[in-house]
Parts: C-alpha cells; structure tokens; sequence
C-alpha cells in the first residue's frame, strides 16, 4: 500500500491505495465515485474517460501511482449542477439511451471542446472514435457536441 | 400482464410501502437522480399499484418494466399521465417490485413494453382520473359530469374553481376503484405521440445514474469468477493458496458455475483470479469449433427438408418442374451481445430473506431463480431493479444472478459480482450461428413460383409447430405471396450457449431471405423495389413503409457512385422498410446513409421511437460489418473489444427515420430496424459491385 496525493475535481485528495491499482477503480470502490465505468479494462471503449491535466485519458490503464502530484477531472466534477455546455447540449438533444457509456463520451467531447471551440466533424471523429456506444447514439453525440461548442461560444 | 383492474389497493400497501412511509417530510428532490430519490412525502392515493399522489403534488408512476436505455420510464409514464391528466413537470417515477399479484409477469422481451401496456395504464390513468373527479363532486356536492380535469387540477365548469389533485389525494384514496372509466379521444392527446423528453436524461448526462454495477450496500464485499473456458464444462479441483495471498483478497469459495474470488475491491478480486490455479473438466464439448460447427450446419442443409414451419402449396414438386431454377447458401457466425455495461450483480442472502439488486430483464424469473438458489421462498426474495447498461436480450437471461446469490450465501455478507469484459464476451449466450439452403424457381414472369427454405442452426426461443420458432423468424412468418412455399428447421445443436439478441432469429434470417429474395429480382431481370411491391399486393402495412422508404431515399436516383439496396420486416407488431446507400472504391465499403420507414401503429414518443430506429440500426450494423465470435477447442475465441470491435462514430452513416402515420394498435420499436441493415448493404453492394454477398460478416476483403 502506498499513500498518494493528488487534486480530485478541484481539492487535494489522499488514497492509500495498491500502487498499481488502476484510477479507474480507486475512484470506483475506495471513493465511492461511480459516475467514471468500467467498460473493458484494456483502453478500447473509452467509458471510463477522465481528464488528467486536461487531457482525456483511459483510466482503466492508468496506475494510481502515475497520478501522483495530478489534477484529475470525473464527470461527478465536469460541473457541480450538470452546466457544462457539453451537459446542457446532452441533455437538450437526448443523447443518452442507456447511458451508461456517456459519462465517458461527454469527459472525451469535453476535452476536445477546450482544445478546440468549434470542431469539425473530423475533429469530433478523432476525438470520439476511442468511445464505444452500443445503443449507437453517435449521431446525437456529434449533433450535440456541434451544439455544445455553440453554447460555449455564447450562442443560445 | 395479468388483469390490471383486479389490483386490490391494500395488496400495495402491503407490499410496498414499509420503506415508504413517513419517510423524507419536505424534502426538497433536487433535479438529479430522481429516480432513486425516495418519495418526497407519504403517498396517500393509489387508484392502482401504478400511481401515488402526494400532497405537495407529487405523482409517482410505479413502472413494472425494467430500464435498458429502451426509455419505458418516460413512455410509459407518458401514458399514465395522459389518462390522469396530471402536470408533467411533477411526473416522478420509480420501479415496481417484482409482484406477481400486481403486475403480473416483469420482464422486458420482444419489445413489449408499450404493446401489452399501452391499453392496460391508459384504463388505469382513466380510473385513477374518475376517483379524483368524484372526491372533488362530493366535496363540492355537485355532480361529477359538472367537472372537468386539466393539468392536475378539478375544475367546476359552472365557476370555474379549482381543486389540486394533491389535496383531493386524501378523499380519493377512500373511494373504491370504479369498474371501468371512459378514455380520452386520442385527438385531445397532449403527451402520448408527443416528443416528451426522457426523464432519464439529465442524470445520465451527470454520472448521476447508479446502474446495476455502481450498487455499494454497507458491509459488501467484492467478487469475480473463474469459469471454465470451454462451454458446459466445470470446476475439477482448484489451488487458491497464491490468490489467498494477493493483498486485498478475502476469500475464495467454489459454486456451481465456478471458483469465486472474493476481496475488498474488484480489482482485488481480479487480481486474485489472476494467480487462481484451476483445473478444469472440459466436458463435452472440449474439441467444438466453428469449422466442425459449419460441417454440421451444411450436411443437415443438405438434407430433405426436416420439422416443416410452413408450409404453402407444393414447393417440392413445384421446383422439380419449373422453368428458371436458383439455389443459395447463405451464413451468419455467432455474435455477442456486449452491452457496455458488462454483467454483474449484488446480493445479500440471509436465513430469512434475500435482497438481489439487479440489471434484469427478467425481473420475475430472477426472483424465483434467487429464490430456488438461496433455498428461500419467492416473497423471501426482493428484486431491487437496476438501471442496465445495456441488455439487447443479454440480459434475459440470468445466470449471473444466479452466480452471486450462491456466492453470498457462501459469504453471508453483501456481496457484488462484476463480470470483466472477457468473462461477458466469453461467457455470453450468443446469437446463434445459423445456415440457411435456399432454393427457387421462377415463373414465366420472373416472380417466384416456389421456394424452399432450410434453417440449421441451434434450437432456442420459442416454441411454435413443434419446433424452435425464434430459430425460423424472419423466414416462415414473411408477407411475401409465394404460392409454394416451404420453410423447415434442420436442427443444428451445438453445445454453445445462445439465446435472444435484439431481434432474434430475425437479426440474421432477414438477411438470408432479403438477399435471396434479391437475388431472384436479378434473375428475374427487375428492379428490387417493383420485384417486392408485386409480391406485397396483400400487405398494405408493409407495403407503405417500403413506399415510404423509396420515396424519402430518392429511390432509383442515387448520387453518382452510390448505390442502393432494400431490406424490409414484418417483426415485433411493426413494418419496417430500410434502404441503404453505399459507394464501393477500390474494394473499400463506404456506408452513406440508411433511410428507414416504420409502421409500428400508434405511437407514444417519436423521439425514443427515433432513438430506437437508430440505436437498433446500428446494432444490425456492427453484426454486418464488424466481427463474429468463433470457437476454437470447445471456447470463444474473442475476448475483448481489439478483437471483437464495435461500430465507432467514424463509420456511422446518416440514419433517417421516417413514421408511417398509424392509429393502429401499438407495435414494438426496440427491434424492428435492427434485421433490415445488413441485407440493406448487402443488396447495395451488389448493386454496387455485381458481388452477391451470402456470409455475415461484410469484409473489404470480400469486395476485392
């Protein structure tokens, strides 16, 4: 066991936890944050996304040991009352139909937004091709992220 | 669904609201999970097992259905509310506990929800509407045809004073439940056929949604699973000295279906597996593969025709002597389920009872089963329901509740059971592989005079003329007038577990017959869409939808270098029409778009009909463009999304879905588009390349 610190969404944060413990489930069963999945623990569908340093990463690979000194972002943390434009573009064009990958598809559309404020759909391709949606809600992703990049740029 | 109306009011209290009562006076219910929050105040008015009124005028709908991303919370609810004629914004909902008595049979199956409720909740709003008119018309004392309903209130017609339902819930809730009430006249509709949005969108769009797999009860503890690889085979003996070692790991207990490992976290657990040392009896099915498989499926296609399904006519001695004769082999391999929310469950089992939270699709069975597991009776068993990550069928059937109530007996503790991804790919109930032999002839015009149809593939699903019927859907029950027609079922066992996946025996087997009948309209020298129309003179429904198709894809009149191709189904109550267009260049399939017609009569939210359209269209797609599951030594071969991908955003076309206006009975939506996609391309293909594509799935390397 080791103890380590890093900033969850916005405060500092102690887990003793075993070093190679993947983020994914530190955030899961010790802090009791379930809003980040588990889809398939090898990277390939993306819907445990969270935001390291503002880059989206696969935190099923990602070592507990390797955040260390990090700032990490969850969904529980994108927005404390679901206002993040991604969120408010989410939730006014239904994108969700079970739901259970979105958490990861809105921190990878999140991610791609503040590097770019109005993606094209190659863009969104290259962001959003990590993040496997069985109940095939991409084309209200893509809608919706075109929306949210809107809606941060002030437009109503 | 048993009788609806027979629900005795007290039957509720007693089932239900132990946990309810008193419970949470004045709490605020934040817009977030609302539907795990509890009842805001004490519910004082149930004209049924379905409805409760409180008096801060909150209405909860108690939903029998279970959740899969399917949207029966909002469209069911849709319905209570327009009988009950209540404000929306104060709609909550909530499930329902698995009760026989109340609810009859819980599961969700063959797009049922809205088919077999839709009448049934709109009488239950009606009466649950009638007991709050007459309490306001005895309050009153005025008669109640003097009263009118809108939006939660009772309103007097002769002066227009209101009463809230909230505050009438009380003498409502004294008055027996009248016997039959009248329904709206649809054209007053107000929310059914109305795009209302899902009451489950915000918190999925918050990480606030708890499913199944994020359950946390105080004390639990964490498992996983060794099962045997190969399928029917079991636990010879184990040596779990290095997995007793592995920090974090509890415990290790044999079940039934294998070697659990129990710990303080799942990734405990799995690490403990890891170093798990079991030696399996394979059993007998340790050399089964998909090559002696296929060498079963051909001799039995091979043979004369076996358990007939249909039959119509002479279509043996009307292909012995007709003029243009055409034969086919067509194939489809096993395939996954992979809802993104792999298997899991949590379970605490005691001498007295047992609670199961579960993402179930089958909530009655899986109380029964956890039931006959923990040596418990059925009303010792309580079925909490989970929101699923997905079920496409998979989840109908319940071995891994099963699994973890043996595990938490054994354990005495809560306990969850998480599948990994490979357990879920490599432990699934797959679709079923199947073969099908056709043969024709055709008439002088060119139209089918009779066909022959022979299916091999595993026995499974429904029963129907003494054979499998899931097995031969989407072949014996087409619309298509051909005058001699036999279907049959060859068999086609396999020791490889399979079961429903959305749409079943459909999925595949409307690409057999849509790619054959295609064939024949090549033969026959006809454009495929007037080759279908002629066969379909008698079925107005399907016909529509296939017109409405062509029609909105610009059918015949495609861009340059794209092409067309039409796949149809009669499934589900529904009539659905599809047409794709692709473009082929240097031997690389591009998909452009699929415009999609639906009759499925009546419908409650076009929005989560348009969800399912595409959601069902995109599944079809990954089976006919992405991956199979294979056998090698008795195993899946697959374990993981790099070797069993799905469809991405890159490779999503533009879909479109177009409702043929229907006042119809309500048809199912979950699984209609799902069996048209792949002979939709496949057809497009050809037209594209001139190559008859007759095995699933779609490569480059067969367009080369």
């Amino acid at each position: 066991m080791a103890s380590i610190k890093f900033t969850l969404n916005g405060k500092p944060q102690t887990v003793d936890a075993v070093p190679e413990m993947p983020l994914l489930w530190v955030l899961r069963d010790t802090l009791n944050m379930t809003g980040t999945k588990f889809g398939c623990g090898i990277a390939m569908c993306g819907a445990c996304t969270v935001h390291i340093d503002g880059d989206a990463v696969r935190s099923c690979i990602t070592q507990i040991k390797n955040v260390a000194g990090k700032t990490i972002t969850t969904i529980e943390g994108l927005s404390v009352d679901g206002s993040h434009p991604v969120q408010q573009a989410w939730v006014e064009q239904d994108v969700p139909q079970c739901g259970y990958c979105q958490s990861g598809q809105i921190m990878s559309a999140a991610s791609l937004l503040s590097k770019k404020t109005q993606p094209t759909d190659s863009d969104i391709d290259e962001a959003m091709r990590g993040n496997i949606c069985r109940c095939g809600t991409y084309g209200h992703i893509r809608s919706a992220i075109h929306r949210a990049a809107d809606l941060k740029g002030g437009k109503a | 669904m048993t009788s609806i109306s027979k629900v005795n009011r007290r039957d509720f209290f007693k089932t239900t609201t132990a946990g309810a009562a008193g419970l949470m006076l004045g709490f605020a219910l934040p817009e977030k999970n609302l539907l795990q929050a509890q009842f805001p105040t004490p519910p004082v008015f149930k004209p049924s097992a379905f409805i409760h009124i409180s008096k801060d005028e909150t209405v909860t709908f108690i939903i029998p259905k279970a959740e899969m991303g399917q949207g029966p919370l909002t469209s069911l609810s849709q319905i209570l509310a327009e009988e009950l004629d209540v404000d929306w914004a104060k709609v909550r909902t909530q499930f329902a506990p698995v009760d026989p008595a109340l609810y009859g049979f819980q599961g969700v199956v063959g797009s049922m929800s809205i088919r077999t409720l839709y009448t049934p909740l709109r009488q239950v709003g009606a009466k649950g509407r009638a007991m709050l008119v007459e309490a306001a018309a005895q309050q009153w004392g005025v008669p109640a045809a003097q009263l009118r309903t809108e939006n939660g209130f009772v309103i007097n017609l002769s002066n227009n004073v209101k009463l809230s339902y909230g505050s009438l819930s009380e003498a409502a809730d004294k008055l027996p439940i009248p016997a039959s009430a009248p329904l709206k006249d649809p054209k007053q509709f107000k929310l059914i056929g109305k795009s209302v949005k899902r009451v489950d969108s915000r918190a999925k769009s918050t990480g606030r949604q708890n499913f199944g797999i994020d359950v946390k009860r105080p004390g639990m503890v964490y498992a996983v699973l060794a099962r045997c690889p190969v399928f029917g085979g079991k636990v010879g003996s184990f040596d779990a000295s290095k997995t007793k070692a592995v920090p974090g790991v509890k415990d290790v207990v044999q079940i039934s279906n294998g070697v659990a490992v129990i710990a303080d976290s799942t990734w405990s657990a799995m690490q403990g597996r890891k170093v798990l040392d079991v030696k399996w009896d394979e059993g007998p099915n340790a050399n089964q593969s998909t090559a002696a498989i296929t060498r079963m499926f051909s001799e039995l296609v091979a043979k004369p025709a076996d358990k007939i399904a249909r039959k119509e006519g002479d279509a043996t001695t009307a292909l012995a002597s007709a003029g243009t004769k055409m034969e086919a082999v067509y194939e489809a391999p096993f395939q996954s389920h992979a809802p993104m929310e792999p298997m899991n469950c949590t379970a605490h089992v005691r001498a007295d009872g047992c609670d199961v939270w579960a993402p179930t699709q089958m909530q009655t069975p899986s109380r029964d089963l956890a039931a006959q597991v923990s040596g418990l009776r059925p009303e010792q068993v309580e079925i909490h329901s989970q929101f699923m990550g997905g079920g496409f069928g998979r989840r109908g059937t319940v071995d891994y509740v099963a699994e973890v109530v043996e595990i938490a007996k054994a354990v005495k503790v809560p306990v969850k059971l998480t599948w990994s991804r490979e357990d879920d790919m490599q432990h699934d109930f797959y679709r079923p592989a199947a073969m099908v032999k056709f043969a024709a002839s055709l008439d002088t015009s060119g139209m089918p005079a009779a066909m022959e149809v022979k299916v091999a593939t595993p026995p499974f699903g429904f029963a129907r003329n003494g054979l499998p019927g899931t097995a031969v859907a989407g072949l014996d029950d087409i619309e298509y007038k051909i005058p001699n027609l036999l279907v049959a079922y060859q068999g086609g066992e396999a020791g490889i577990p399979v079961t429903y996946w959305r749409a079943p025996g459909a999925s595949q087997n409307t690409f057999f017959m849509e790619s054959f009948i295609d064939e024949l309209a090549a033969a026959a020298k006809k454009d495929p869409l007037e080759y279908r129309r002629a066969m379909l003179k008698d079925s107005p429904r399907l016909l529509a939808a296939l017109n409405l198709a062509a029609e909105k894809a610009n059918w015949g009149k495609a861009p340059a270098g794209r092409f067309q191709g039409i796949g149809l189904i009669n499934n589900i109550g529904s009539y659905t029409a599809m047409i794709a267009e692709v473009s082929v260049t240097s031997g690389k399939l591009k998909l452009h778009k699929l415009t999609c017609a639906i009759d499925c009569g009546q419908v409650v939210n076009p929005l989560i009909l348009q969800q399912q359209v595409e959601g069902g269209a995109v599944y079809g797609l990954t089976a006919a463009l992405k991956g199979a599951i294979t056998i090698e030594k008795g195993r899946a071969v697959q374990s993981n999304f790099h070797e069993y991908d799905m469809l991405r955003i890159t490779e999503m076309p533009v879909i479109e879905t177009h409702i043929v206006p229907s006042s119809a009975a309500p048809g199912g939506g979950g699984e209609a588009s799902t069996p048209p996609v792949a002979p939709a391309i496949a057809n497009a293909i050809f037209a594209a390349t001139g190559k008859r594509l007759r095995k699933l799935p779609i490569r480059d390397a067969d367009l080369a």
